[in-house]
């Protein structure tokens, strides 16, 4: 009843073309934010911080910019860890070499960077397409890895070969480091995720976004329409990097302190920000979502259940948790494509009739 | 809309003619000169030349395997021939990539539908809009300035175009979900939506049923009164093309065997023998 | 001769075997790939589950002791008798066949048509599904793998070799087993891709799926056979790498090595699958070998990607893939 469309008339299309069209959903978005930006804050405390709201942040914006990539412009890419890590090294560069660069600056910059090598990695998307491509970009993976962990430089010569963040402030409150609170932690990666949602949400609803989706639906009518494959895949690969990169940067500085390449940015990375891609929506901001919080919520869940109140071994619990989301991932793939976002979509549809359904 | 199209036909070389209708054609806007076309061992298209006129319904007809479709994505600029040369508004065109010769005003419509998909129905036409829109990546991103007004502003062209082909209803639907004739009309619409000064349409009517290829047929005569749009189109059904064109190119086994009038081609001894013929008429 | 050279023909020689290994995994991929267009991301963890479950029958494992144990508070771990080997190898090639089916029957069947970048990511899915289950079902702790091959310095190259140069080479002899048995094996499935009934079905319907059908083809039973071969040729590759570094994780990891393998030598050639693993063999550790004073060691991670890459810009359909003409 209350959920309706009925009545509600757009007189421009800049209303018709709007995010949240229905007001429903647009008073929802903004309870939401409220709620998000003023309440959270108040009951935030450490254990939450640290085992699911920070985590979930981060691999939002991760899941946003592989989103783009694969939803949006149907570029695979399997080397999301590795992009991550170019952020995380990038800022640790940065806050190093720049010690009063605000580290909001830092990250922005770390994302920039990591755009740069993510369009000099697209460069191939060019020419191969689909799994060949996956394969390229799992190149990029094994190489720059390699490279943070046997390139002094890329480590400031650390003996541990480590990289750790030094405390950093943003108006006088701590957001790195072992100072921060779990207030400013959550802040910091709150408002990064909020812009950054908002980008990818005009990106993907312009003129940009219609080419990336006229490349993944079909290339060559794309190109012969007059769409610029090269133009359009390196911007994906561009925006989609600067996500991750962002991402990677905020988890190194934020949310581990420290970091080895190898062991936080590994290959699982890759697959677990793609697997939040495909469970949440191919192709939706909202599964992005929905997505990072499902993989991070459940794996917390089900250790929970079985560690904690079942008392099994943690190892068994981690090996059934592996098992569950490949799983699942098929389930997705063959029941829903498009993941929790469809579901949600479907779910909104029969709403708009109900209770009326004819 | 169709002050682009008539600006550009003053730069053709001669006259034009008058049909019988009365319209006015103009002068040559685009020249195919000894074009061959090979694939490997494969010769698709053997030293064909012809020409296109501002302003008309140019046919271009032959059996299966004649080599119409290798033509149609020689003009578009997706297949380069390895001899001969296209020259557009008297000038020749230089090797370029399909999405260039788009930009230079060239749209077209696929044989098996091109549709996006994965989109709804005006977005795949509002891609049609693409080089109308000028935005940078920071606009866009912000939604600001140049951005949000292009999108309005090509919006209200778009939606003359869905008036004109009667596609109102379904203009929010994605395009995986429409019946096929309306996915031919939606693809036209994406065409129309770049104000092409040429529009290429490979079997515009293939896979339809009478009431439907009627449909077509009107739109695509409305589409070159209204804003005198040039139109190249490949056709099987020979009465639709008689019909609708103003001149035939016919076409058997990668050679040209004949080009004219309908009413011409339809008395060429070597056509009737190689394709009329066969036809029941 | 100078030791350069001598050190540098060893490593060929090293990279050579290392390859024949890539060129067993890659095998697996590419009977997949020829005949349902599937690439199958999921091979290598297909290796490490035959290897495990190898293991597991010949130690006389209880399958899921961990989890039985977990759940009901039991000790269990080991039946207390050991299957010999060629009892254990007809029993895992079974489970093999088992989970081909399996596979066939929940995942394949619901995704005929589907576009092949889907398929590839439920093979992802399938990769860490099969992960887990093989952790759960037996254990992740590295397990020694023994069938009765020989191991170690193989003399005869040694003796060889010193007498030829004065300076003897160090050759596996497990790796010289393994390029033996890789030559059966491929021997074998050309004969049988050639001259049989079902191996002209397969290759019928790696052509076309629907033309196959139409002439009566079973597409399922085919699908269930090219993934039970595969599943043997996964095995073959896990006894080998896992004789030679032990049944662990990381097996599946190498195994990945085999993607760059497949773009070498394209996707559907199965003498290009063993061209393209004996190029990433060799080049790896010759790469490795005169670089590693330059720019440091452990190349052998990214070096085998990288070359892929940079071909895939100049040579995408691979050195023996067919030219790709594209159409509207």
């Amino acid at each position: 009843m209350l959920y309706r469309e009925a009545g509600d008339f757009k007189t421009s299309y800049g209303a018709d073309n709007q995010t949240f069209p229905i007001r429903f959903d647009r008073y929802g978005y903004y309870f939401v934010l409220g709620f998000a930006f003023l309440v959270v804050p108040l009951f935030i405390n450490d254990y939450w911080a640290n085992s699911i709201v920070v985590p979930f942040l981060i691999y939002t914006i991760a899941a946003l910019g592989l989103n783009i990539l694969i939803g949006y412009c149907g570029q695979l890419s399997l080397g999301t860890g590795a992009f991550m890590a170019v952020g995380a090294y990038g800022s640790y560069k940065l806050m190093t070499a720049f010690p009063d660069l605000n580290i909001v600056f830092v990250i922005i910059l770390a994302g920039f960077v990591t755009a740069g090598v993510g369009v000099l990695f697209g460069l191939p998307s060019l020419r191969i397409k689909g799994f060949y491509l996956a394969v390229a970009t799992l190149a990029a993976q094994f190489f720059l890895i390699w490279l943070f962990t046997r390139q002094p430089w890329f480590y400031n010569y650390s003996p541990t070969g480590m990289i750790s963040a030094p405390t950093r402030e943003v108006f006088g409150v701590a957001v790195t480091g072992p100072r921060a609170s779990a207030v400013a932690m959550y802040m910091i990666c709150l408002c990064f995720l909020v812009s950054l949602a908002w980008l990818a949400r005009n990106l993907t609803r312009g003129m940009l976004g219609r080419q990336w989706m006229a490349i993944r639906d079909m290339d060559i009518a794309a190109e012969i329409i007059g769409v610029n494959p090269l133009m359009a895949k390196l911007t994906a690969f561009a925006v989609s990097s600067f996500f991750v990169g962002i991402s990677g940067a905020l988890l190194f500085t934020v949310y581990l302190g420290a970091a080895e390449a190898g062991e936080a940015f590994g290959i699982d990375k890759s697959f677990l920000v793609l697997f939040m891609v495909i469970i949440g929506g191919l192709g939706s901001i909202f599964g992005a979502f929905a997505g990072a919080a499902f993989l991070i919520v459940g794996p917390v869940m089900l250790k929970l259940l079985l560690v904690n109140t079942l008392g099994w071994p943690t190892d068994l619990a981690a090996h059934l948790e592996i098992m569950i989301i490949g799983a699942l991932i098929i389930v997705f793939l063959i029941v829903e494509p498009h993941g929790i976002a469809a579901l949600w979509r479907t779910i909104k549809e029969k709403l708009r009739l109900w209770p009326f359904p004819y | 809309m169709s002050g682009q199209g008539g600006a550009m036909r003053d730069t053709g070389t001669d006259e034009g003619y008058t049909t019988a209708d009365g319209r006015k054609i103009g002068g040559v806007a685009m020249e195919m000169r000894n074009i061959t076309l090979r694939f490997g061992g494969v010769v698709a298209i053997k030293d064909i030349s012809f020409d296109i006129r501002w302003g008309e319904i140019r046919a271009i007809i032959g059996p299966n395997g004649a080599g119409k479709s290798s033509m149609l994505n020689v003009i578009s600029g997706f297949y380069h021939p390895q001899e001969g040369e296209v020259l557009y508004k008297g000038k020749r065109r230089p090797k370029m990539r399909p999405y260039q010769v788009a930009r230079m005003g060239i749209a077209r419509t696929f044989q098996n539908i091109a549709l996006f998909e994965g989109m709804s129905v005006l977005d795949n036409i509002m891609t049609g809009r693409l080089h109308h829109m000028k935005a940078n990546l920071l606009q866009q991103a912000l939604w600001w300035g140049r951005a949000s007004r292009e999108e309005a502003e090509n919006r209200t062209q778009v939606e003359k175009i869905i008036d004109f082909l009667e596609i109102q209803h379904i203009r929010k639907t994605p395009v995986a979900r429409l019946p096929y004739g309306l996915k031919k009309r939606v693809e036209l619409a994406r065409a129309l939506a770049a104000e092409p000064a040429i529009l290429l349409l490979d079997e515009p009517m293939a896979g339809m049923n009478v009431e439907e290829k009627e449909d077509m047929s009107r739109f695509i005569l409305d589409v070159n009164d209204e804003f005198g749009t040039t139109t190249v189109l490949i056709e099987h059904d020979m009465g639709v093309v008689m019909d609708l064109s103003d001149r035939v190119v016919v076409m058997d086994y990668g050679r040209k065997i004949g080009d004219g009038t309908p009413d011409e081609v339809r008395s060429n001894d070597e056509v009737i023998k190689a394709y009329l013929g066969v036809a029941h008429e | 001769m100078p030791d350069t050279l001598l050190f540098a023909m060893e490593a060929t020689l090293n990279g050579l075997t290392a390859g024949v290994m890539y060129a067993l995994v890659a095998l697996g991929f590419v009977l997949i790939f020829k005949a349902s267009g599937i690439f199958n991301f999921a091979q290598g963890v297909l290796a490490l589950f035959a290897a495990l479950t190898l293991v597991g029958f010949q130690s006389g494992q209880i399958p899921f002791s961990h989890l039985i144990n977990a759940m009901f508070g039991t000790r269990l771990h080991h039946f207390g008798w050991n299957m010999p080997t060629l009892l254990a190898i007809p029993a895992t090639i079974a489970v093999m066949i088992l989970l081909a089916i399996l596979i066939e029957r929940y995942i394949l069947k619901h995704l005929v048509n589907q576009e092949p970048i889907i398929l590839f990511m439920a093979t992802i899915g399938l990769a860490y599904f099969l992960e887990g289950f093989g952790d759960i079902m037996w254990g992740a702790e590295v397990k020694a793998l023994d069938v009765g091959l020989p191991k170690g310095m193989s003399g005869a190259v040694d003796d060889m070799t010193f007498a030829w140069f004065g300076y003897g080479f160090y050759i596996d002899r497990l790796e010289l087993w393994a390029a033996g048995i890789a030559a059966i094996l491929v021997a074998s499935l050309t004969i049988f891709s050639q001259y049989t009934k079902q191996g002209r079905a397969l290759r019928a319907v790696a052509d076309d799926h629907q033309a196959a059908l139409s002439v009566g083809i079973s597409l399922r039973f085919i699908w269930v056979l090219t993934w039970s071969i595969a599943g043997i040729v996964a095995l073959v590759a896990g006894i080998m790498w896992g004789s030679k570094s032990g049944v662990q994780f990381s097996l599946s990891l190498i195994a990945l090595k085999a993607l760059p393998v497949l773009i070498l030598g394209g996707f559907t050639s199965i003498p290009g699958a063993i061209v393209g693993g004996l190029i990433i063999g060799v080049g790896e550790k010759l790469f490795d070998f005169f670089m590693q004073p330059v720019i440091g060691g452990a190349t052998e991670n990214w070096f085998a990607y990288m070359l892929a890459l940079v071909f895939l810009l100049f040579r995408p359909q691979g050195l023996f893939g067919e030219r790709i003409i594209e159409r509207v």
